[in-house]
């Protein structure tokens, strides 16, 4: 059986699955379809959580991420992990207290405003529509990449998936599909880690691989004993790249670092999953239990970076360094395998019949170039996911694991699409339609209005995911860095400031929200239309990248929200036992029955 | 309401000390004061990098499950659990 039939096959029965529990999943009622009726064990949360959390980029890009940059670059592990501690004791258990079901009906109920609310939808829509953009072209790729349909197709057939699994469970259904998809991804990400882990240190446990010391017998003019991260350095600066373990320039690290960490935290389809946990205490645990299966992942990316970086050297400099580099009719099976696709590329520049890989662009690189007569680096095309998607062949394992990838990466890139979605859909229907555009609405007409927006909306997304707007690459900054100058600074005075008044909040918002977004625009171009940019990188203001610009633009948010709350009267009585009763776990179980 | 008030300060006595053991392992050790401890080897590296790439996060695992057993302990001592 070729490779192709065995990816359907192994893709298929994943998707029966997800059918299978998307019947069984249905939902019946509004609670149900928002917050899967409050039932679900922190645990299972912290699974779905997980899944609705990694996307098809930290899944497929990350450790390629990790592994072209090194140390600097941990930047991804740690901001999108250290996210969680603000959640978990800054908003997830006082939100689920509060009881209702969408981000913005928080806003709206707190701040008394239906013009709070307002805002906080756009920005919640703004959030996620940008962020679900990625996961449905993350979708495509991979059925393209996988099953040799071509990318439309592929991206129909996502947006198909999820439209049964959503609009007939909504969050009851998602998060049972989530904790499937959670279990193929992990499995399919940890075997072939564990096994390369194994090949180059003996180690089964990647994360420790990773600090330990190589093997015998790994080929490359490798030394056994000699840990990896050393041989891993040595090896780079001899070709004229980066040392693995260097730092750059640790304030802007530390920056970025911040603006994703209060990004996540302020992310509303991560947030929403906590409202489905019976109690207070449970979204406490199940903010750890997130955590836990997230770090499965994560702790394993930057090893699964590290050693396939190390295996493509050796296997392009099979003697080491020193020696020839590999003839082009020695290359592994593999490595035309994925010749053929185009993500790795190789030209003989200098007509040898071997192919040298180095980097032609430092001084040590030419100088390495000069030494041995090469006419620059033949190793034309190295793309970066290549590092995960092509592990379980350089690990030589069976078929059936290479088909896992492929359904952990369409799993990956669903599950989050999935969460997005609702966290759009609930937006409009609960928030718009219920609360602003037609409060009497009925409890089945507000479910039909929700299975309605939530079809509507993954139209909207298969429709931007044929036609990707221009700025594909700058949206995952924005959805950060507007997270965090947005949402989170508005939801944490809610919980922790009493006086904290609508006039206040809508300030910051909107400060958050246009200091990010002017910030933004400047240096990318308005709405990321190319060349309209006014400044460049060389004009930064501190030398910070609006990458950087979430903890700043959530400075704004804080500072502006202070001074309009002094400068107006305080919020009515009401509102402040609201905040306190927020404040109180006890009565939680009771928000079930509204 | 007095009880309350205690209730939210040992709350956020907790919360404080949390976030400043997660800003030292993640912005501290793992990037700004990694120079300081980087003559800890570290399976050829230093303690620095494996903070950036393995002990941040597992600290902040720590962290939130000993958070969520302290305030669940907190809310009973104050009659507030659910």
């Amino acid at each position: 059986m070729d490779q192709t039939t065995l990816n359907f096959i192994v893709v298929g029965l994943s998707f029966a699955l997800y059918f299978g529990i998307a019947i069984w999943a249905r939902a019946g009622s509004t609670a149900e379809f928002y917050a899967a009726g409050r039932g679900v064990n922190p645990v299972v949360n912290g699974m779905a959580t997980a899944a609705d959390w990694m996307s098809a980029a930290s899944f497929i890009s990350m450790a390629g991420l990790i592994a072209f940059v090194g140390y600097n670059n941990s930047l991804f592990l740690m901001g999108w992990t250290g996210g969680y501690v603000l959640m978990a004791m800054l908003l997830a258990p006082y939100l689920r207290k509060f009881g209702k079901y969408t981000v913005p009906e928080f806003v709206g109920d707190r701040y008394y405003s239906n013009t709070a609310r307002v805002v906080a939808v756009i920005c919640l829509i703004v959030i996620s529509v940008t962020y679900v953009i990625g996961q449905m072209s993350g979708a495509g790729v991979a059925f393209a990449r996988f099953l040799e349909v071509d990318r439309d197709t592929g991206l129909y057939i996502a947006g198909a998936v999820v439209f049964v699994y959503a609009v007939l469970g909504g969050m009851k259904g998602i998060t049972y599909t989530q904790v499937a998809q959670y279990c193929v991804l992990i499995i399919a990400y940890t075997i072939p880690a564990i096994f390369i882990s194994l090949q180059l240190t003996g180690n089964p446990i990647p994360g420790l691989g990773l600090f330990s010391s190589m093997n015998e017998g790994v080929a490359g003019g490798v030394e056994a004993g000699v840990p990896l991260l050393t041989t891993l350095d040595g090896l780079l600066t001899d070709l004229g790249f980066n040392e693995y373990t260097a730092t750059t320039n640790p304030w802007l690290m530390a920056l970025y670092t911040l603006s994703l960490m209060i990004g996540t935290a302020g992310l509303p389809h991560v947030i929403i999953r906590f409202f489905t946990v019976p109690k207070v205490a449970d979204a406490r645990w199940s903010a750890g239990w997130a955590l836990v299966f997230i770090a499965l992942l994560y702790l394993t990316a930057p090893a699964v970076g590290a050693m396939a970086r190390l295996n493509i050297i050796t296997t392009m400099w099979p003697e080491g360094t020193q020696g020839e580099a590999v003839a082009q009719e020695d290359l592994p099976d593999w490595f035309n395998t994925w010749e053929v696709t185009g993500l790795l590329g190789t030209e003989d520049l200098n007509g040898d019949g071997r192919i040298q890989y180095y980097n032609e662009g430092s001084a040590e690189g030419q100088a390495f170039a000069e030494a041995n007569g090469l006419e620059g680096n033949e190793l034309v095309t190295f793309n970066r996911d290549i590092l995960v998607l092509a592990n379980p062949e350089i690990a030589n394992l069976p078929g059936w694991v290479i088909a896992l990838i492929a359904a952990g990466g369409i799993a990956a890139a669903l599950s989050t699409a999935a969460g997005l979605l609702l966290a759009i859909s609930s937006a409009i229907s609960h928030d718009l339609i219920k609360s602003v555009m037609n409060p009497g609405i009925s409890e089945k007409g507000e479910l039909l209005a929700a299975r309605i927006s939530m079809a509507g909306a993954i139209v909207v997304a298969v429709y931007l995911g044929l036609n990707p707007p221009g700025f594909a690459a700058q949206v995952v900054a924005l959805a950060f860095g507007l997270a965090a100058a947005t949402l989170f600074p508005t939801l944490m005075m809610g919980i922790f400031s009493k006086r904290m008044n609508s006039a206040g909040a809508i300030a910051g918002m909107l400060a958050g929200l246009i200091s990010t977004c002017l910030y933004l625009f400047l240096y990318l171009g308005w709405f990321f239309v190319p060349g309209t940019n006014m400044l460049d990188s060389s004009q930064y203001l501190f030398g910070i990248p609006p990458t950087h610009f979430g903890p700043i633009g959530a400075l704004f948010n804080f500072g502006v929200a202070f001074l309009v709350s002094r400068a107006t009267a305080e919020p009515p009585q009401e509102i402040q036992d609201l905040v306190e009763s927020v404040r109180i776990p006890r009565g939680a179980g009771g928000a079930l029955a509204k | 309401m007095s009880e309350n008030n205690a209730y939210w300060s040992a709350n956020l006595r907790l919360v404080t000390i949390c976030l400043v053991i997660w800003a030292l392992a993640s912005y501290g050790f793992a990037i700004l004061l990694r120079p300081l401890i980087s003559g800890i080897e570290v399976g050829g590296t230093d303690l620095g990098f494996w903070f950036a790439q393995q002990g941040s996060i597992l600290v902040f695992l720590f962290l939130i499950f000993f958070y969520a057993w302290r305030m669940n302990k907190i809310d009973r001592d104050h009659g507030v659990d659910e």
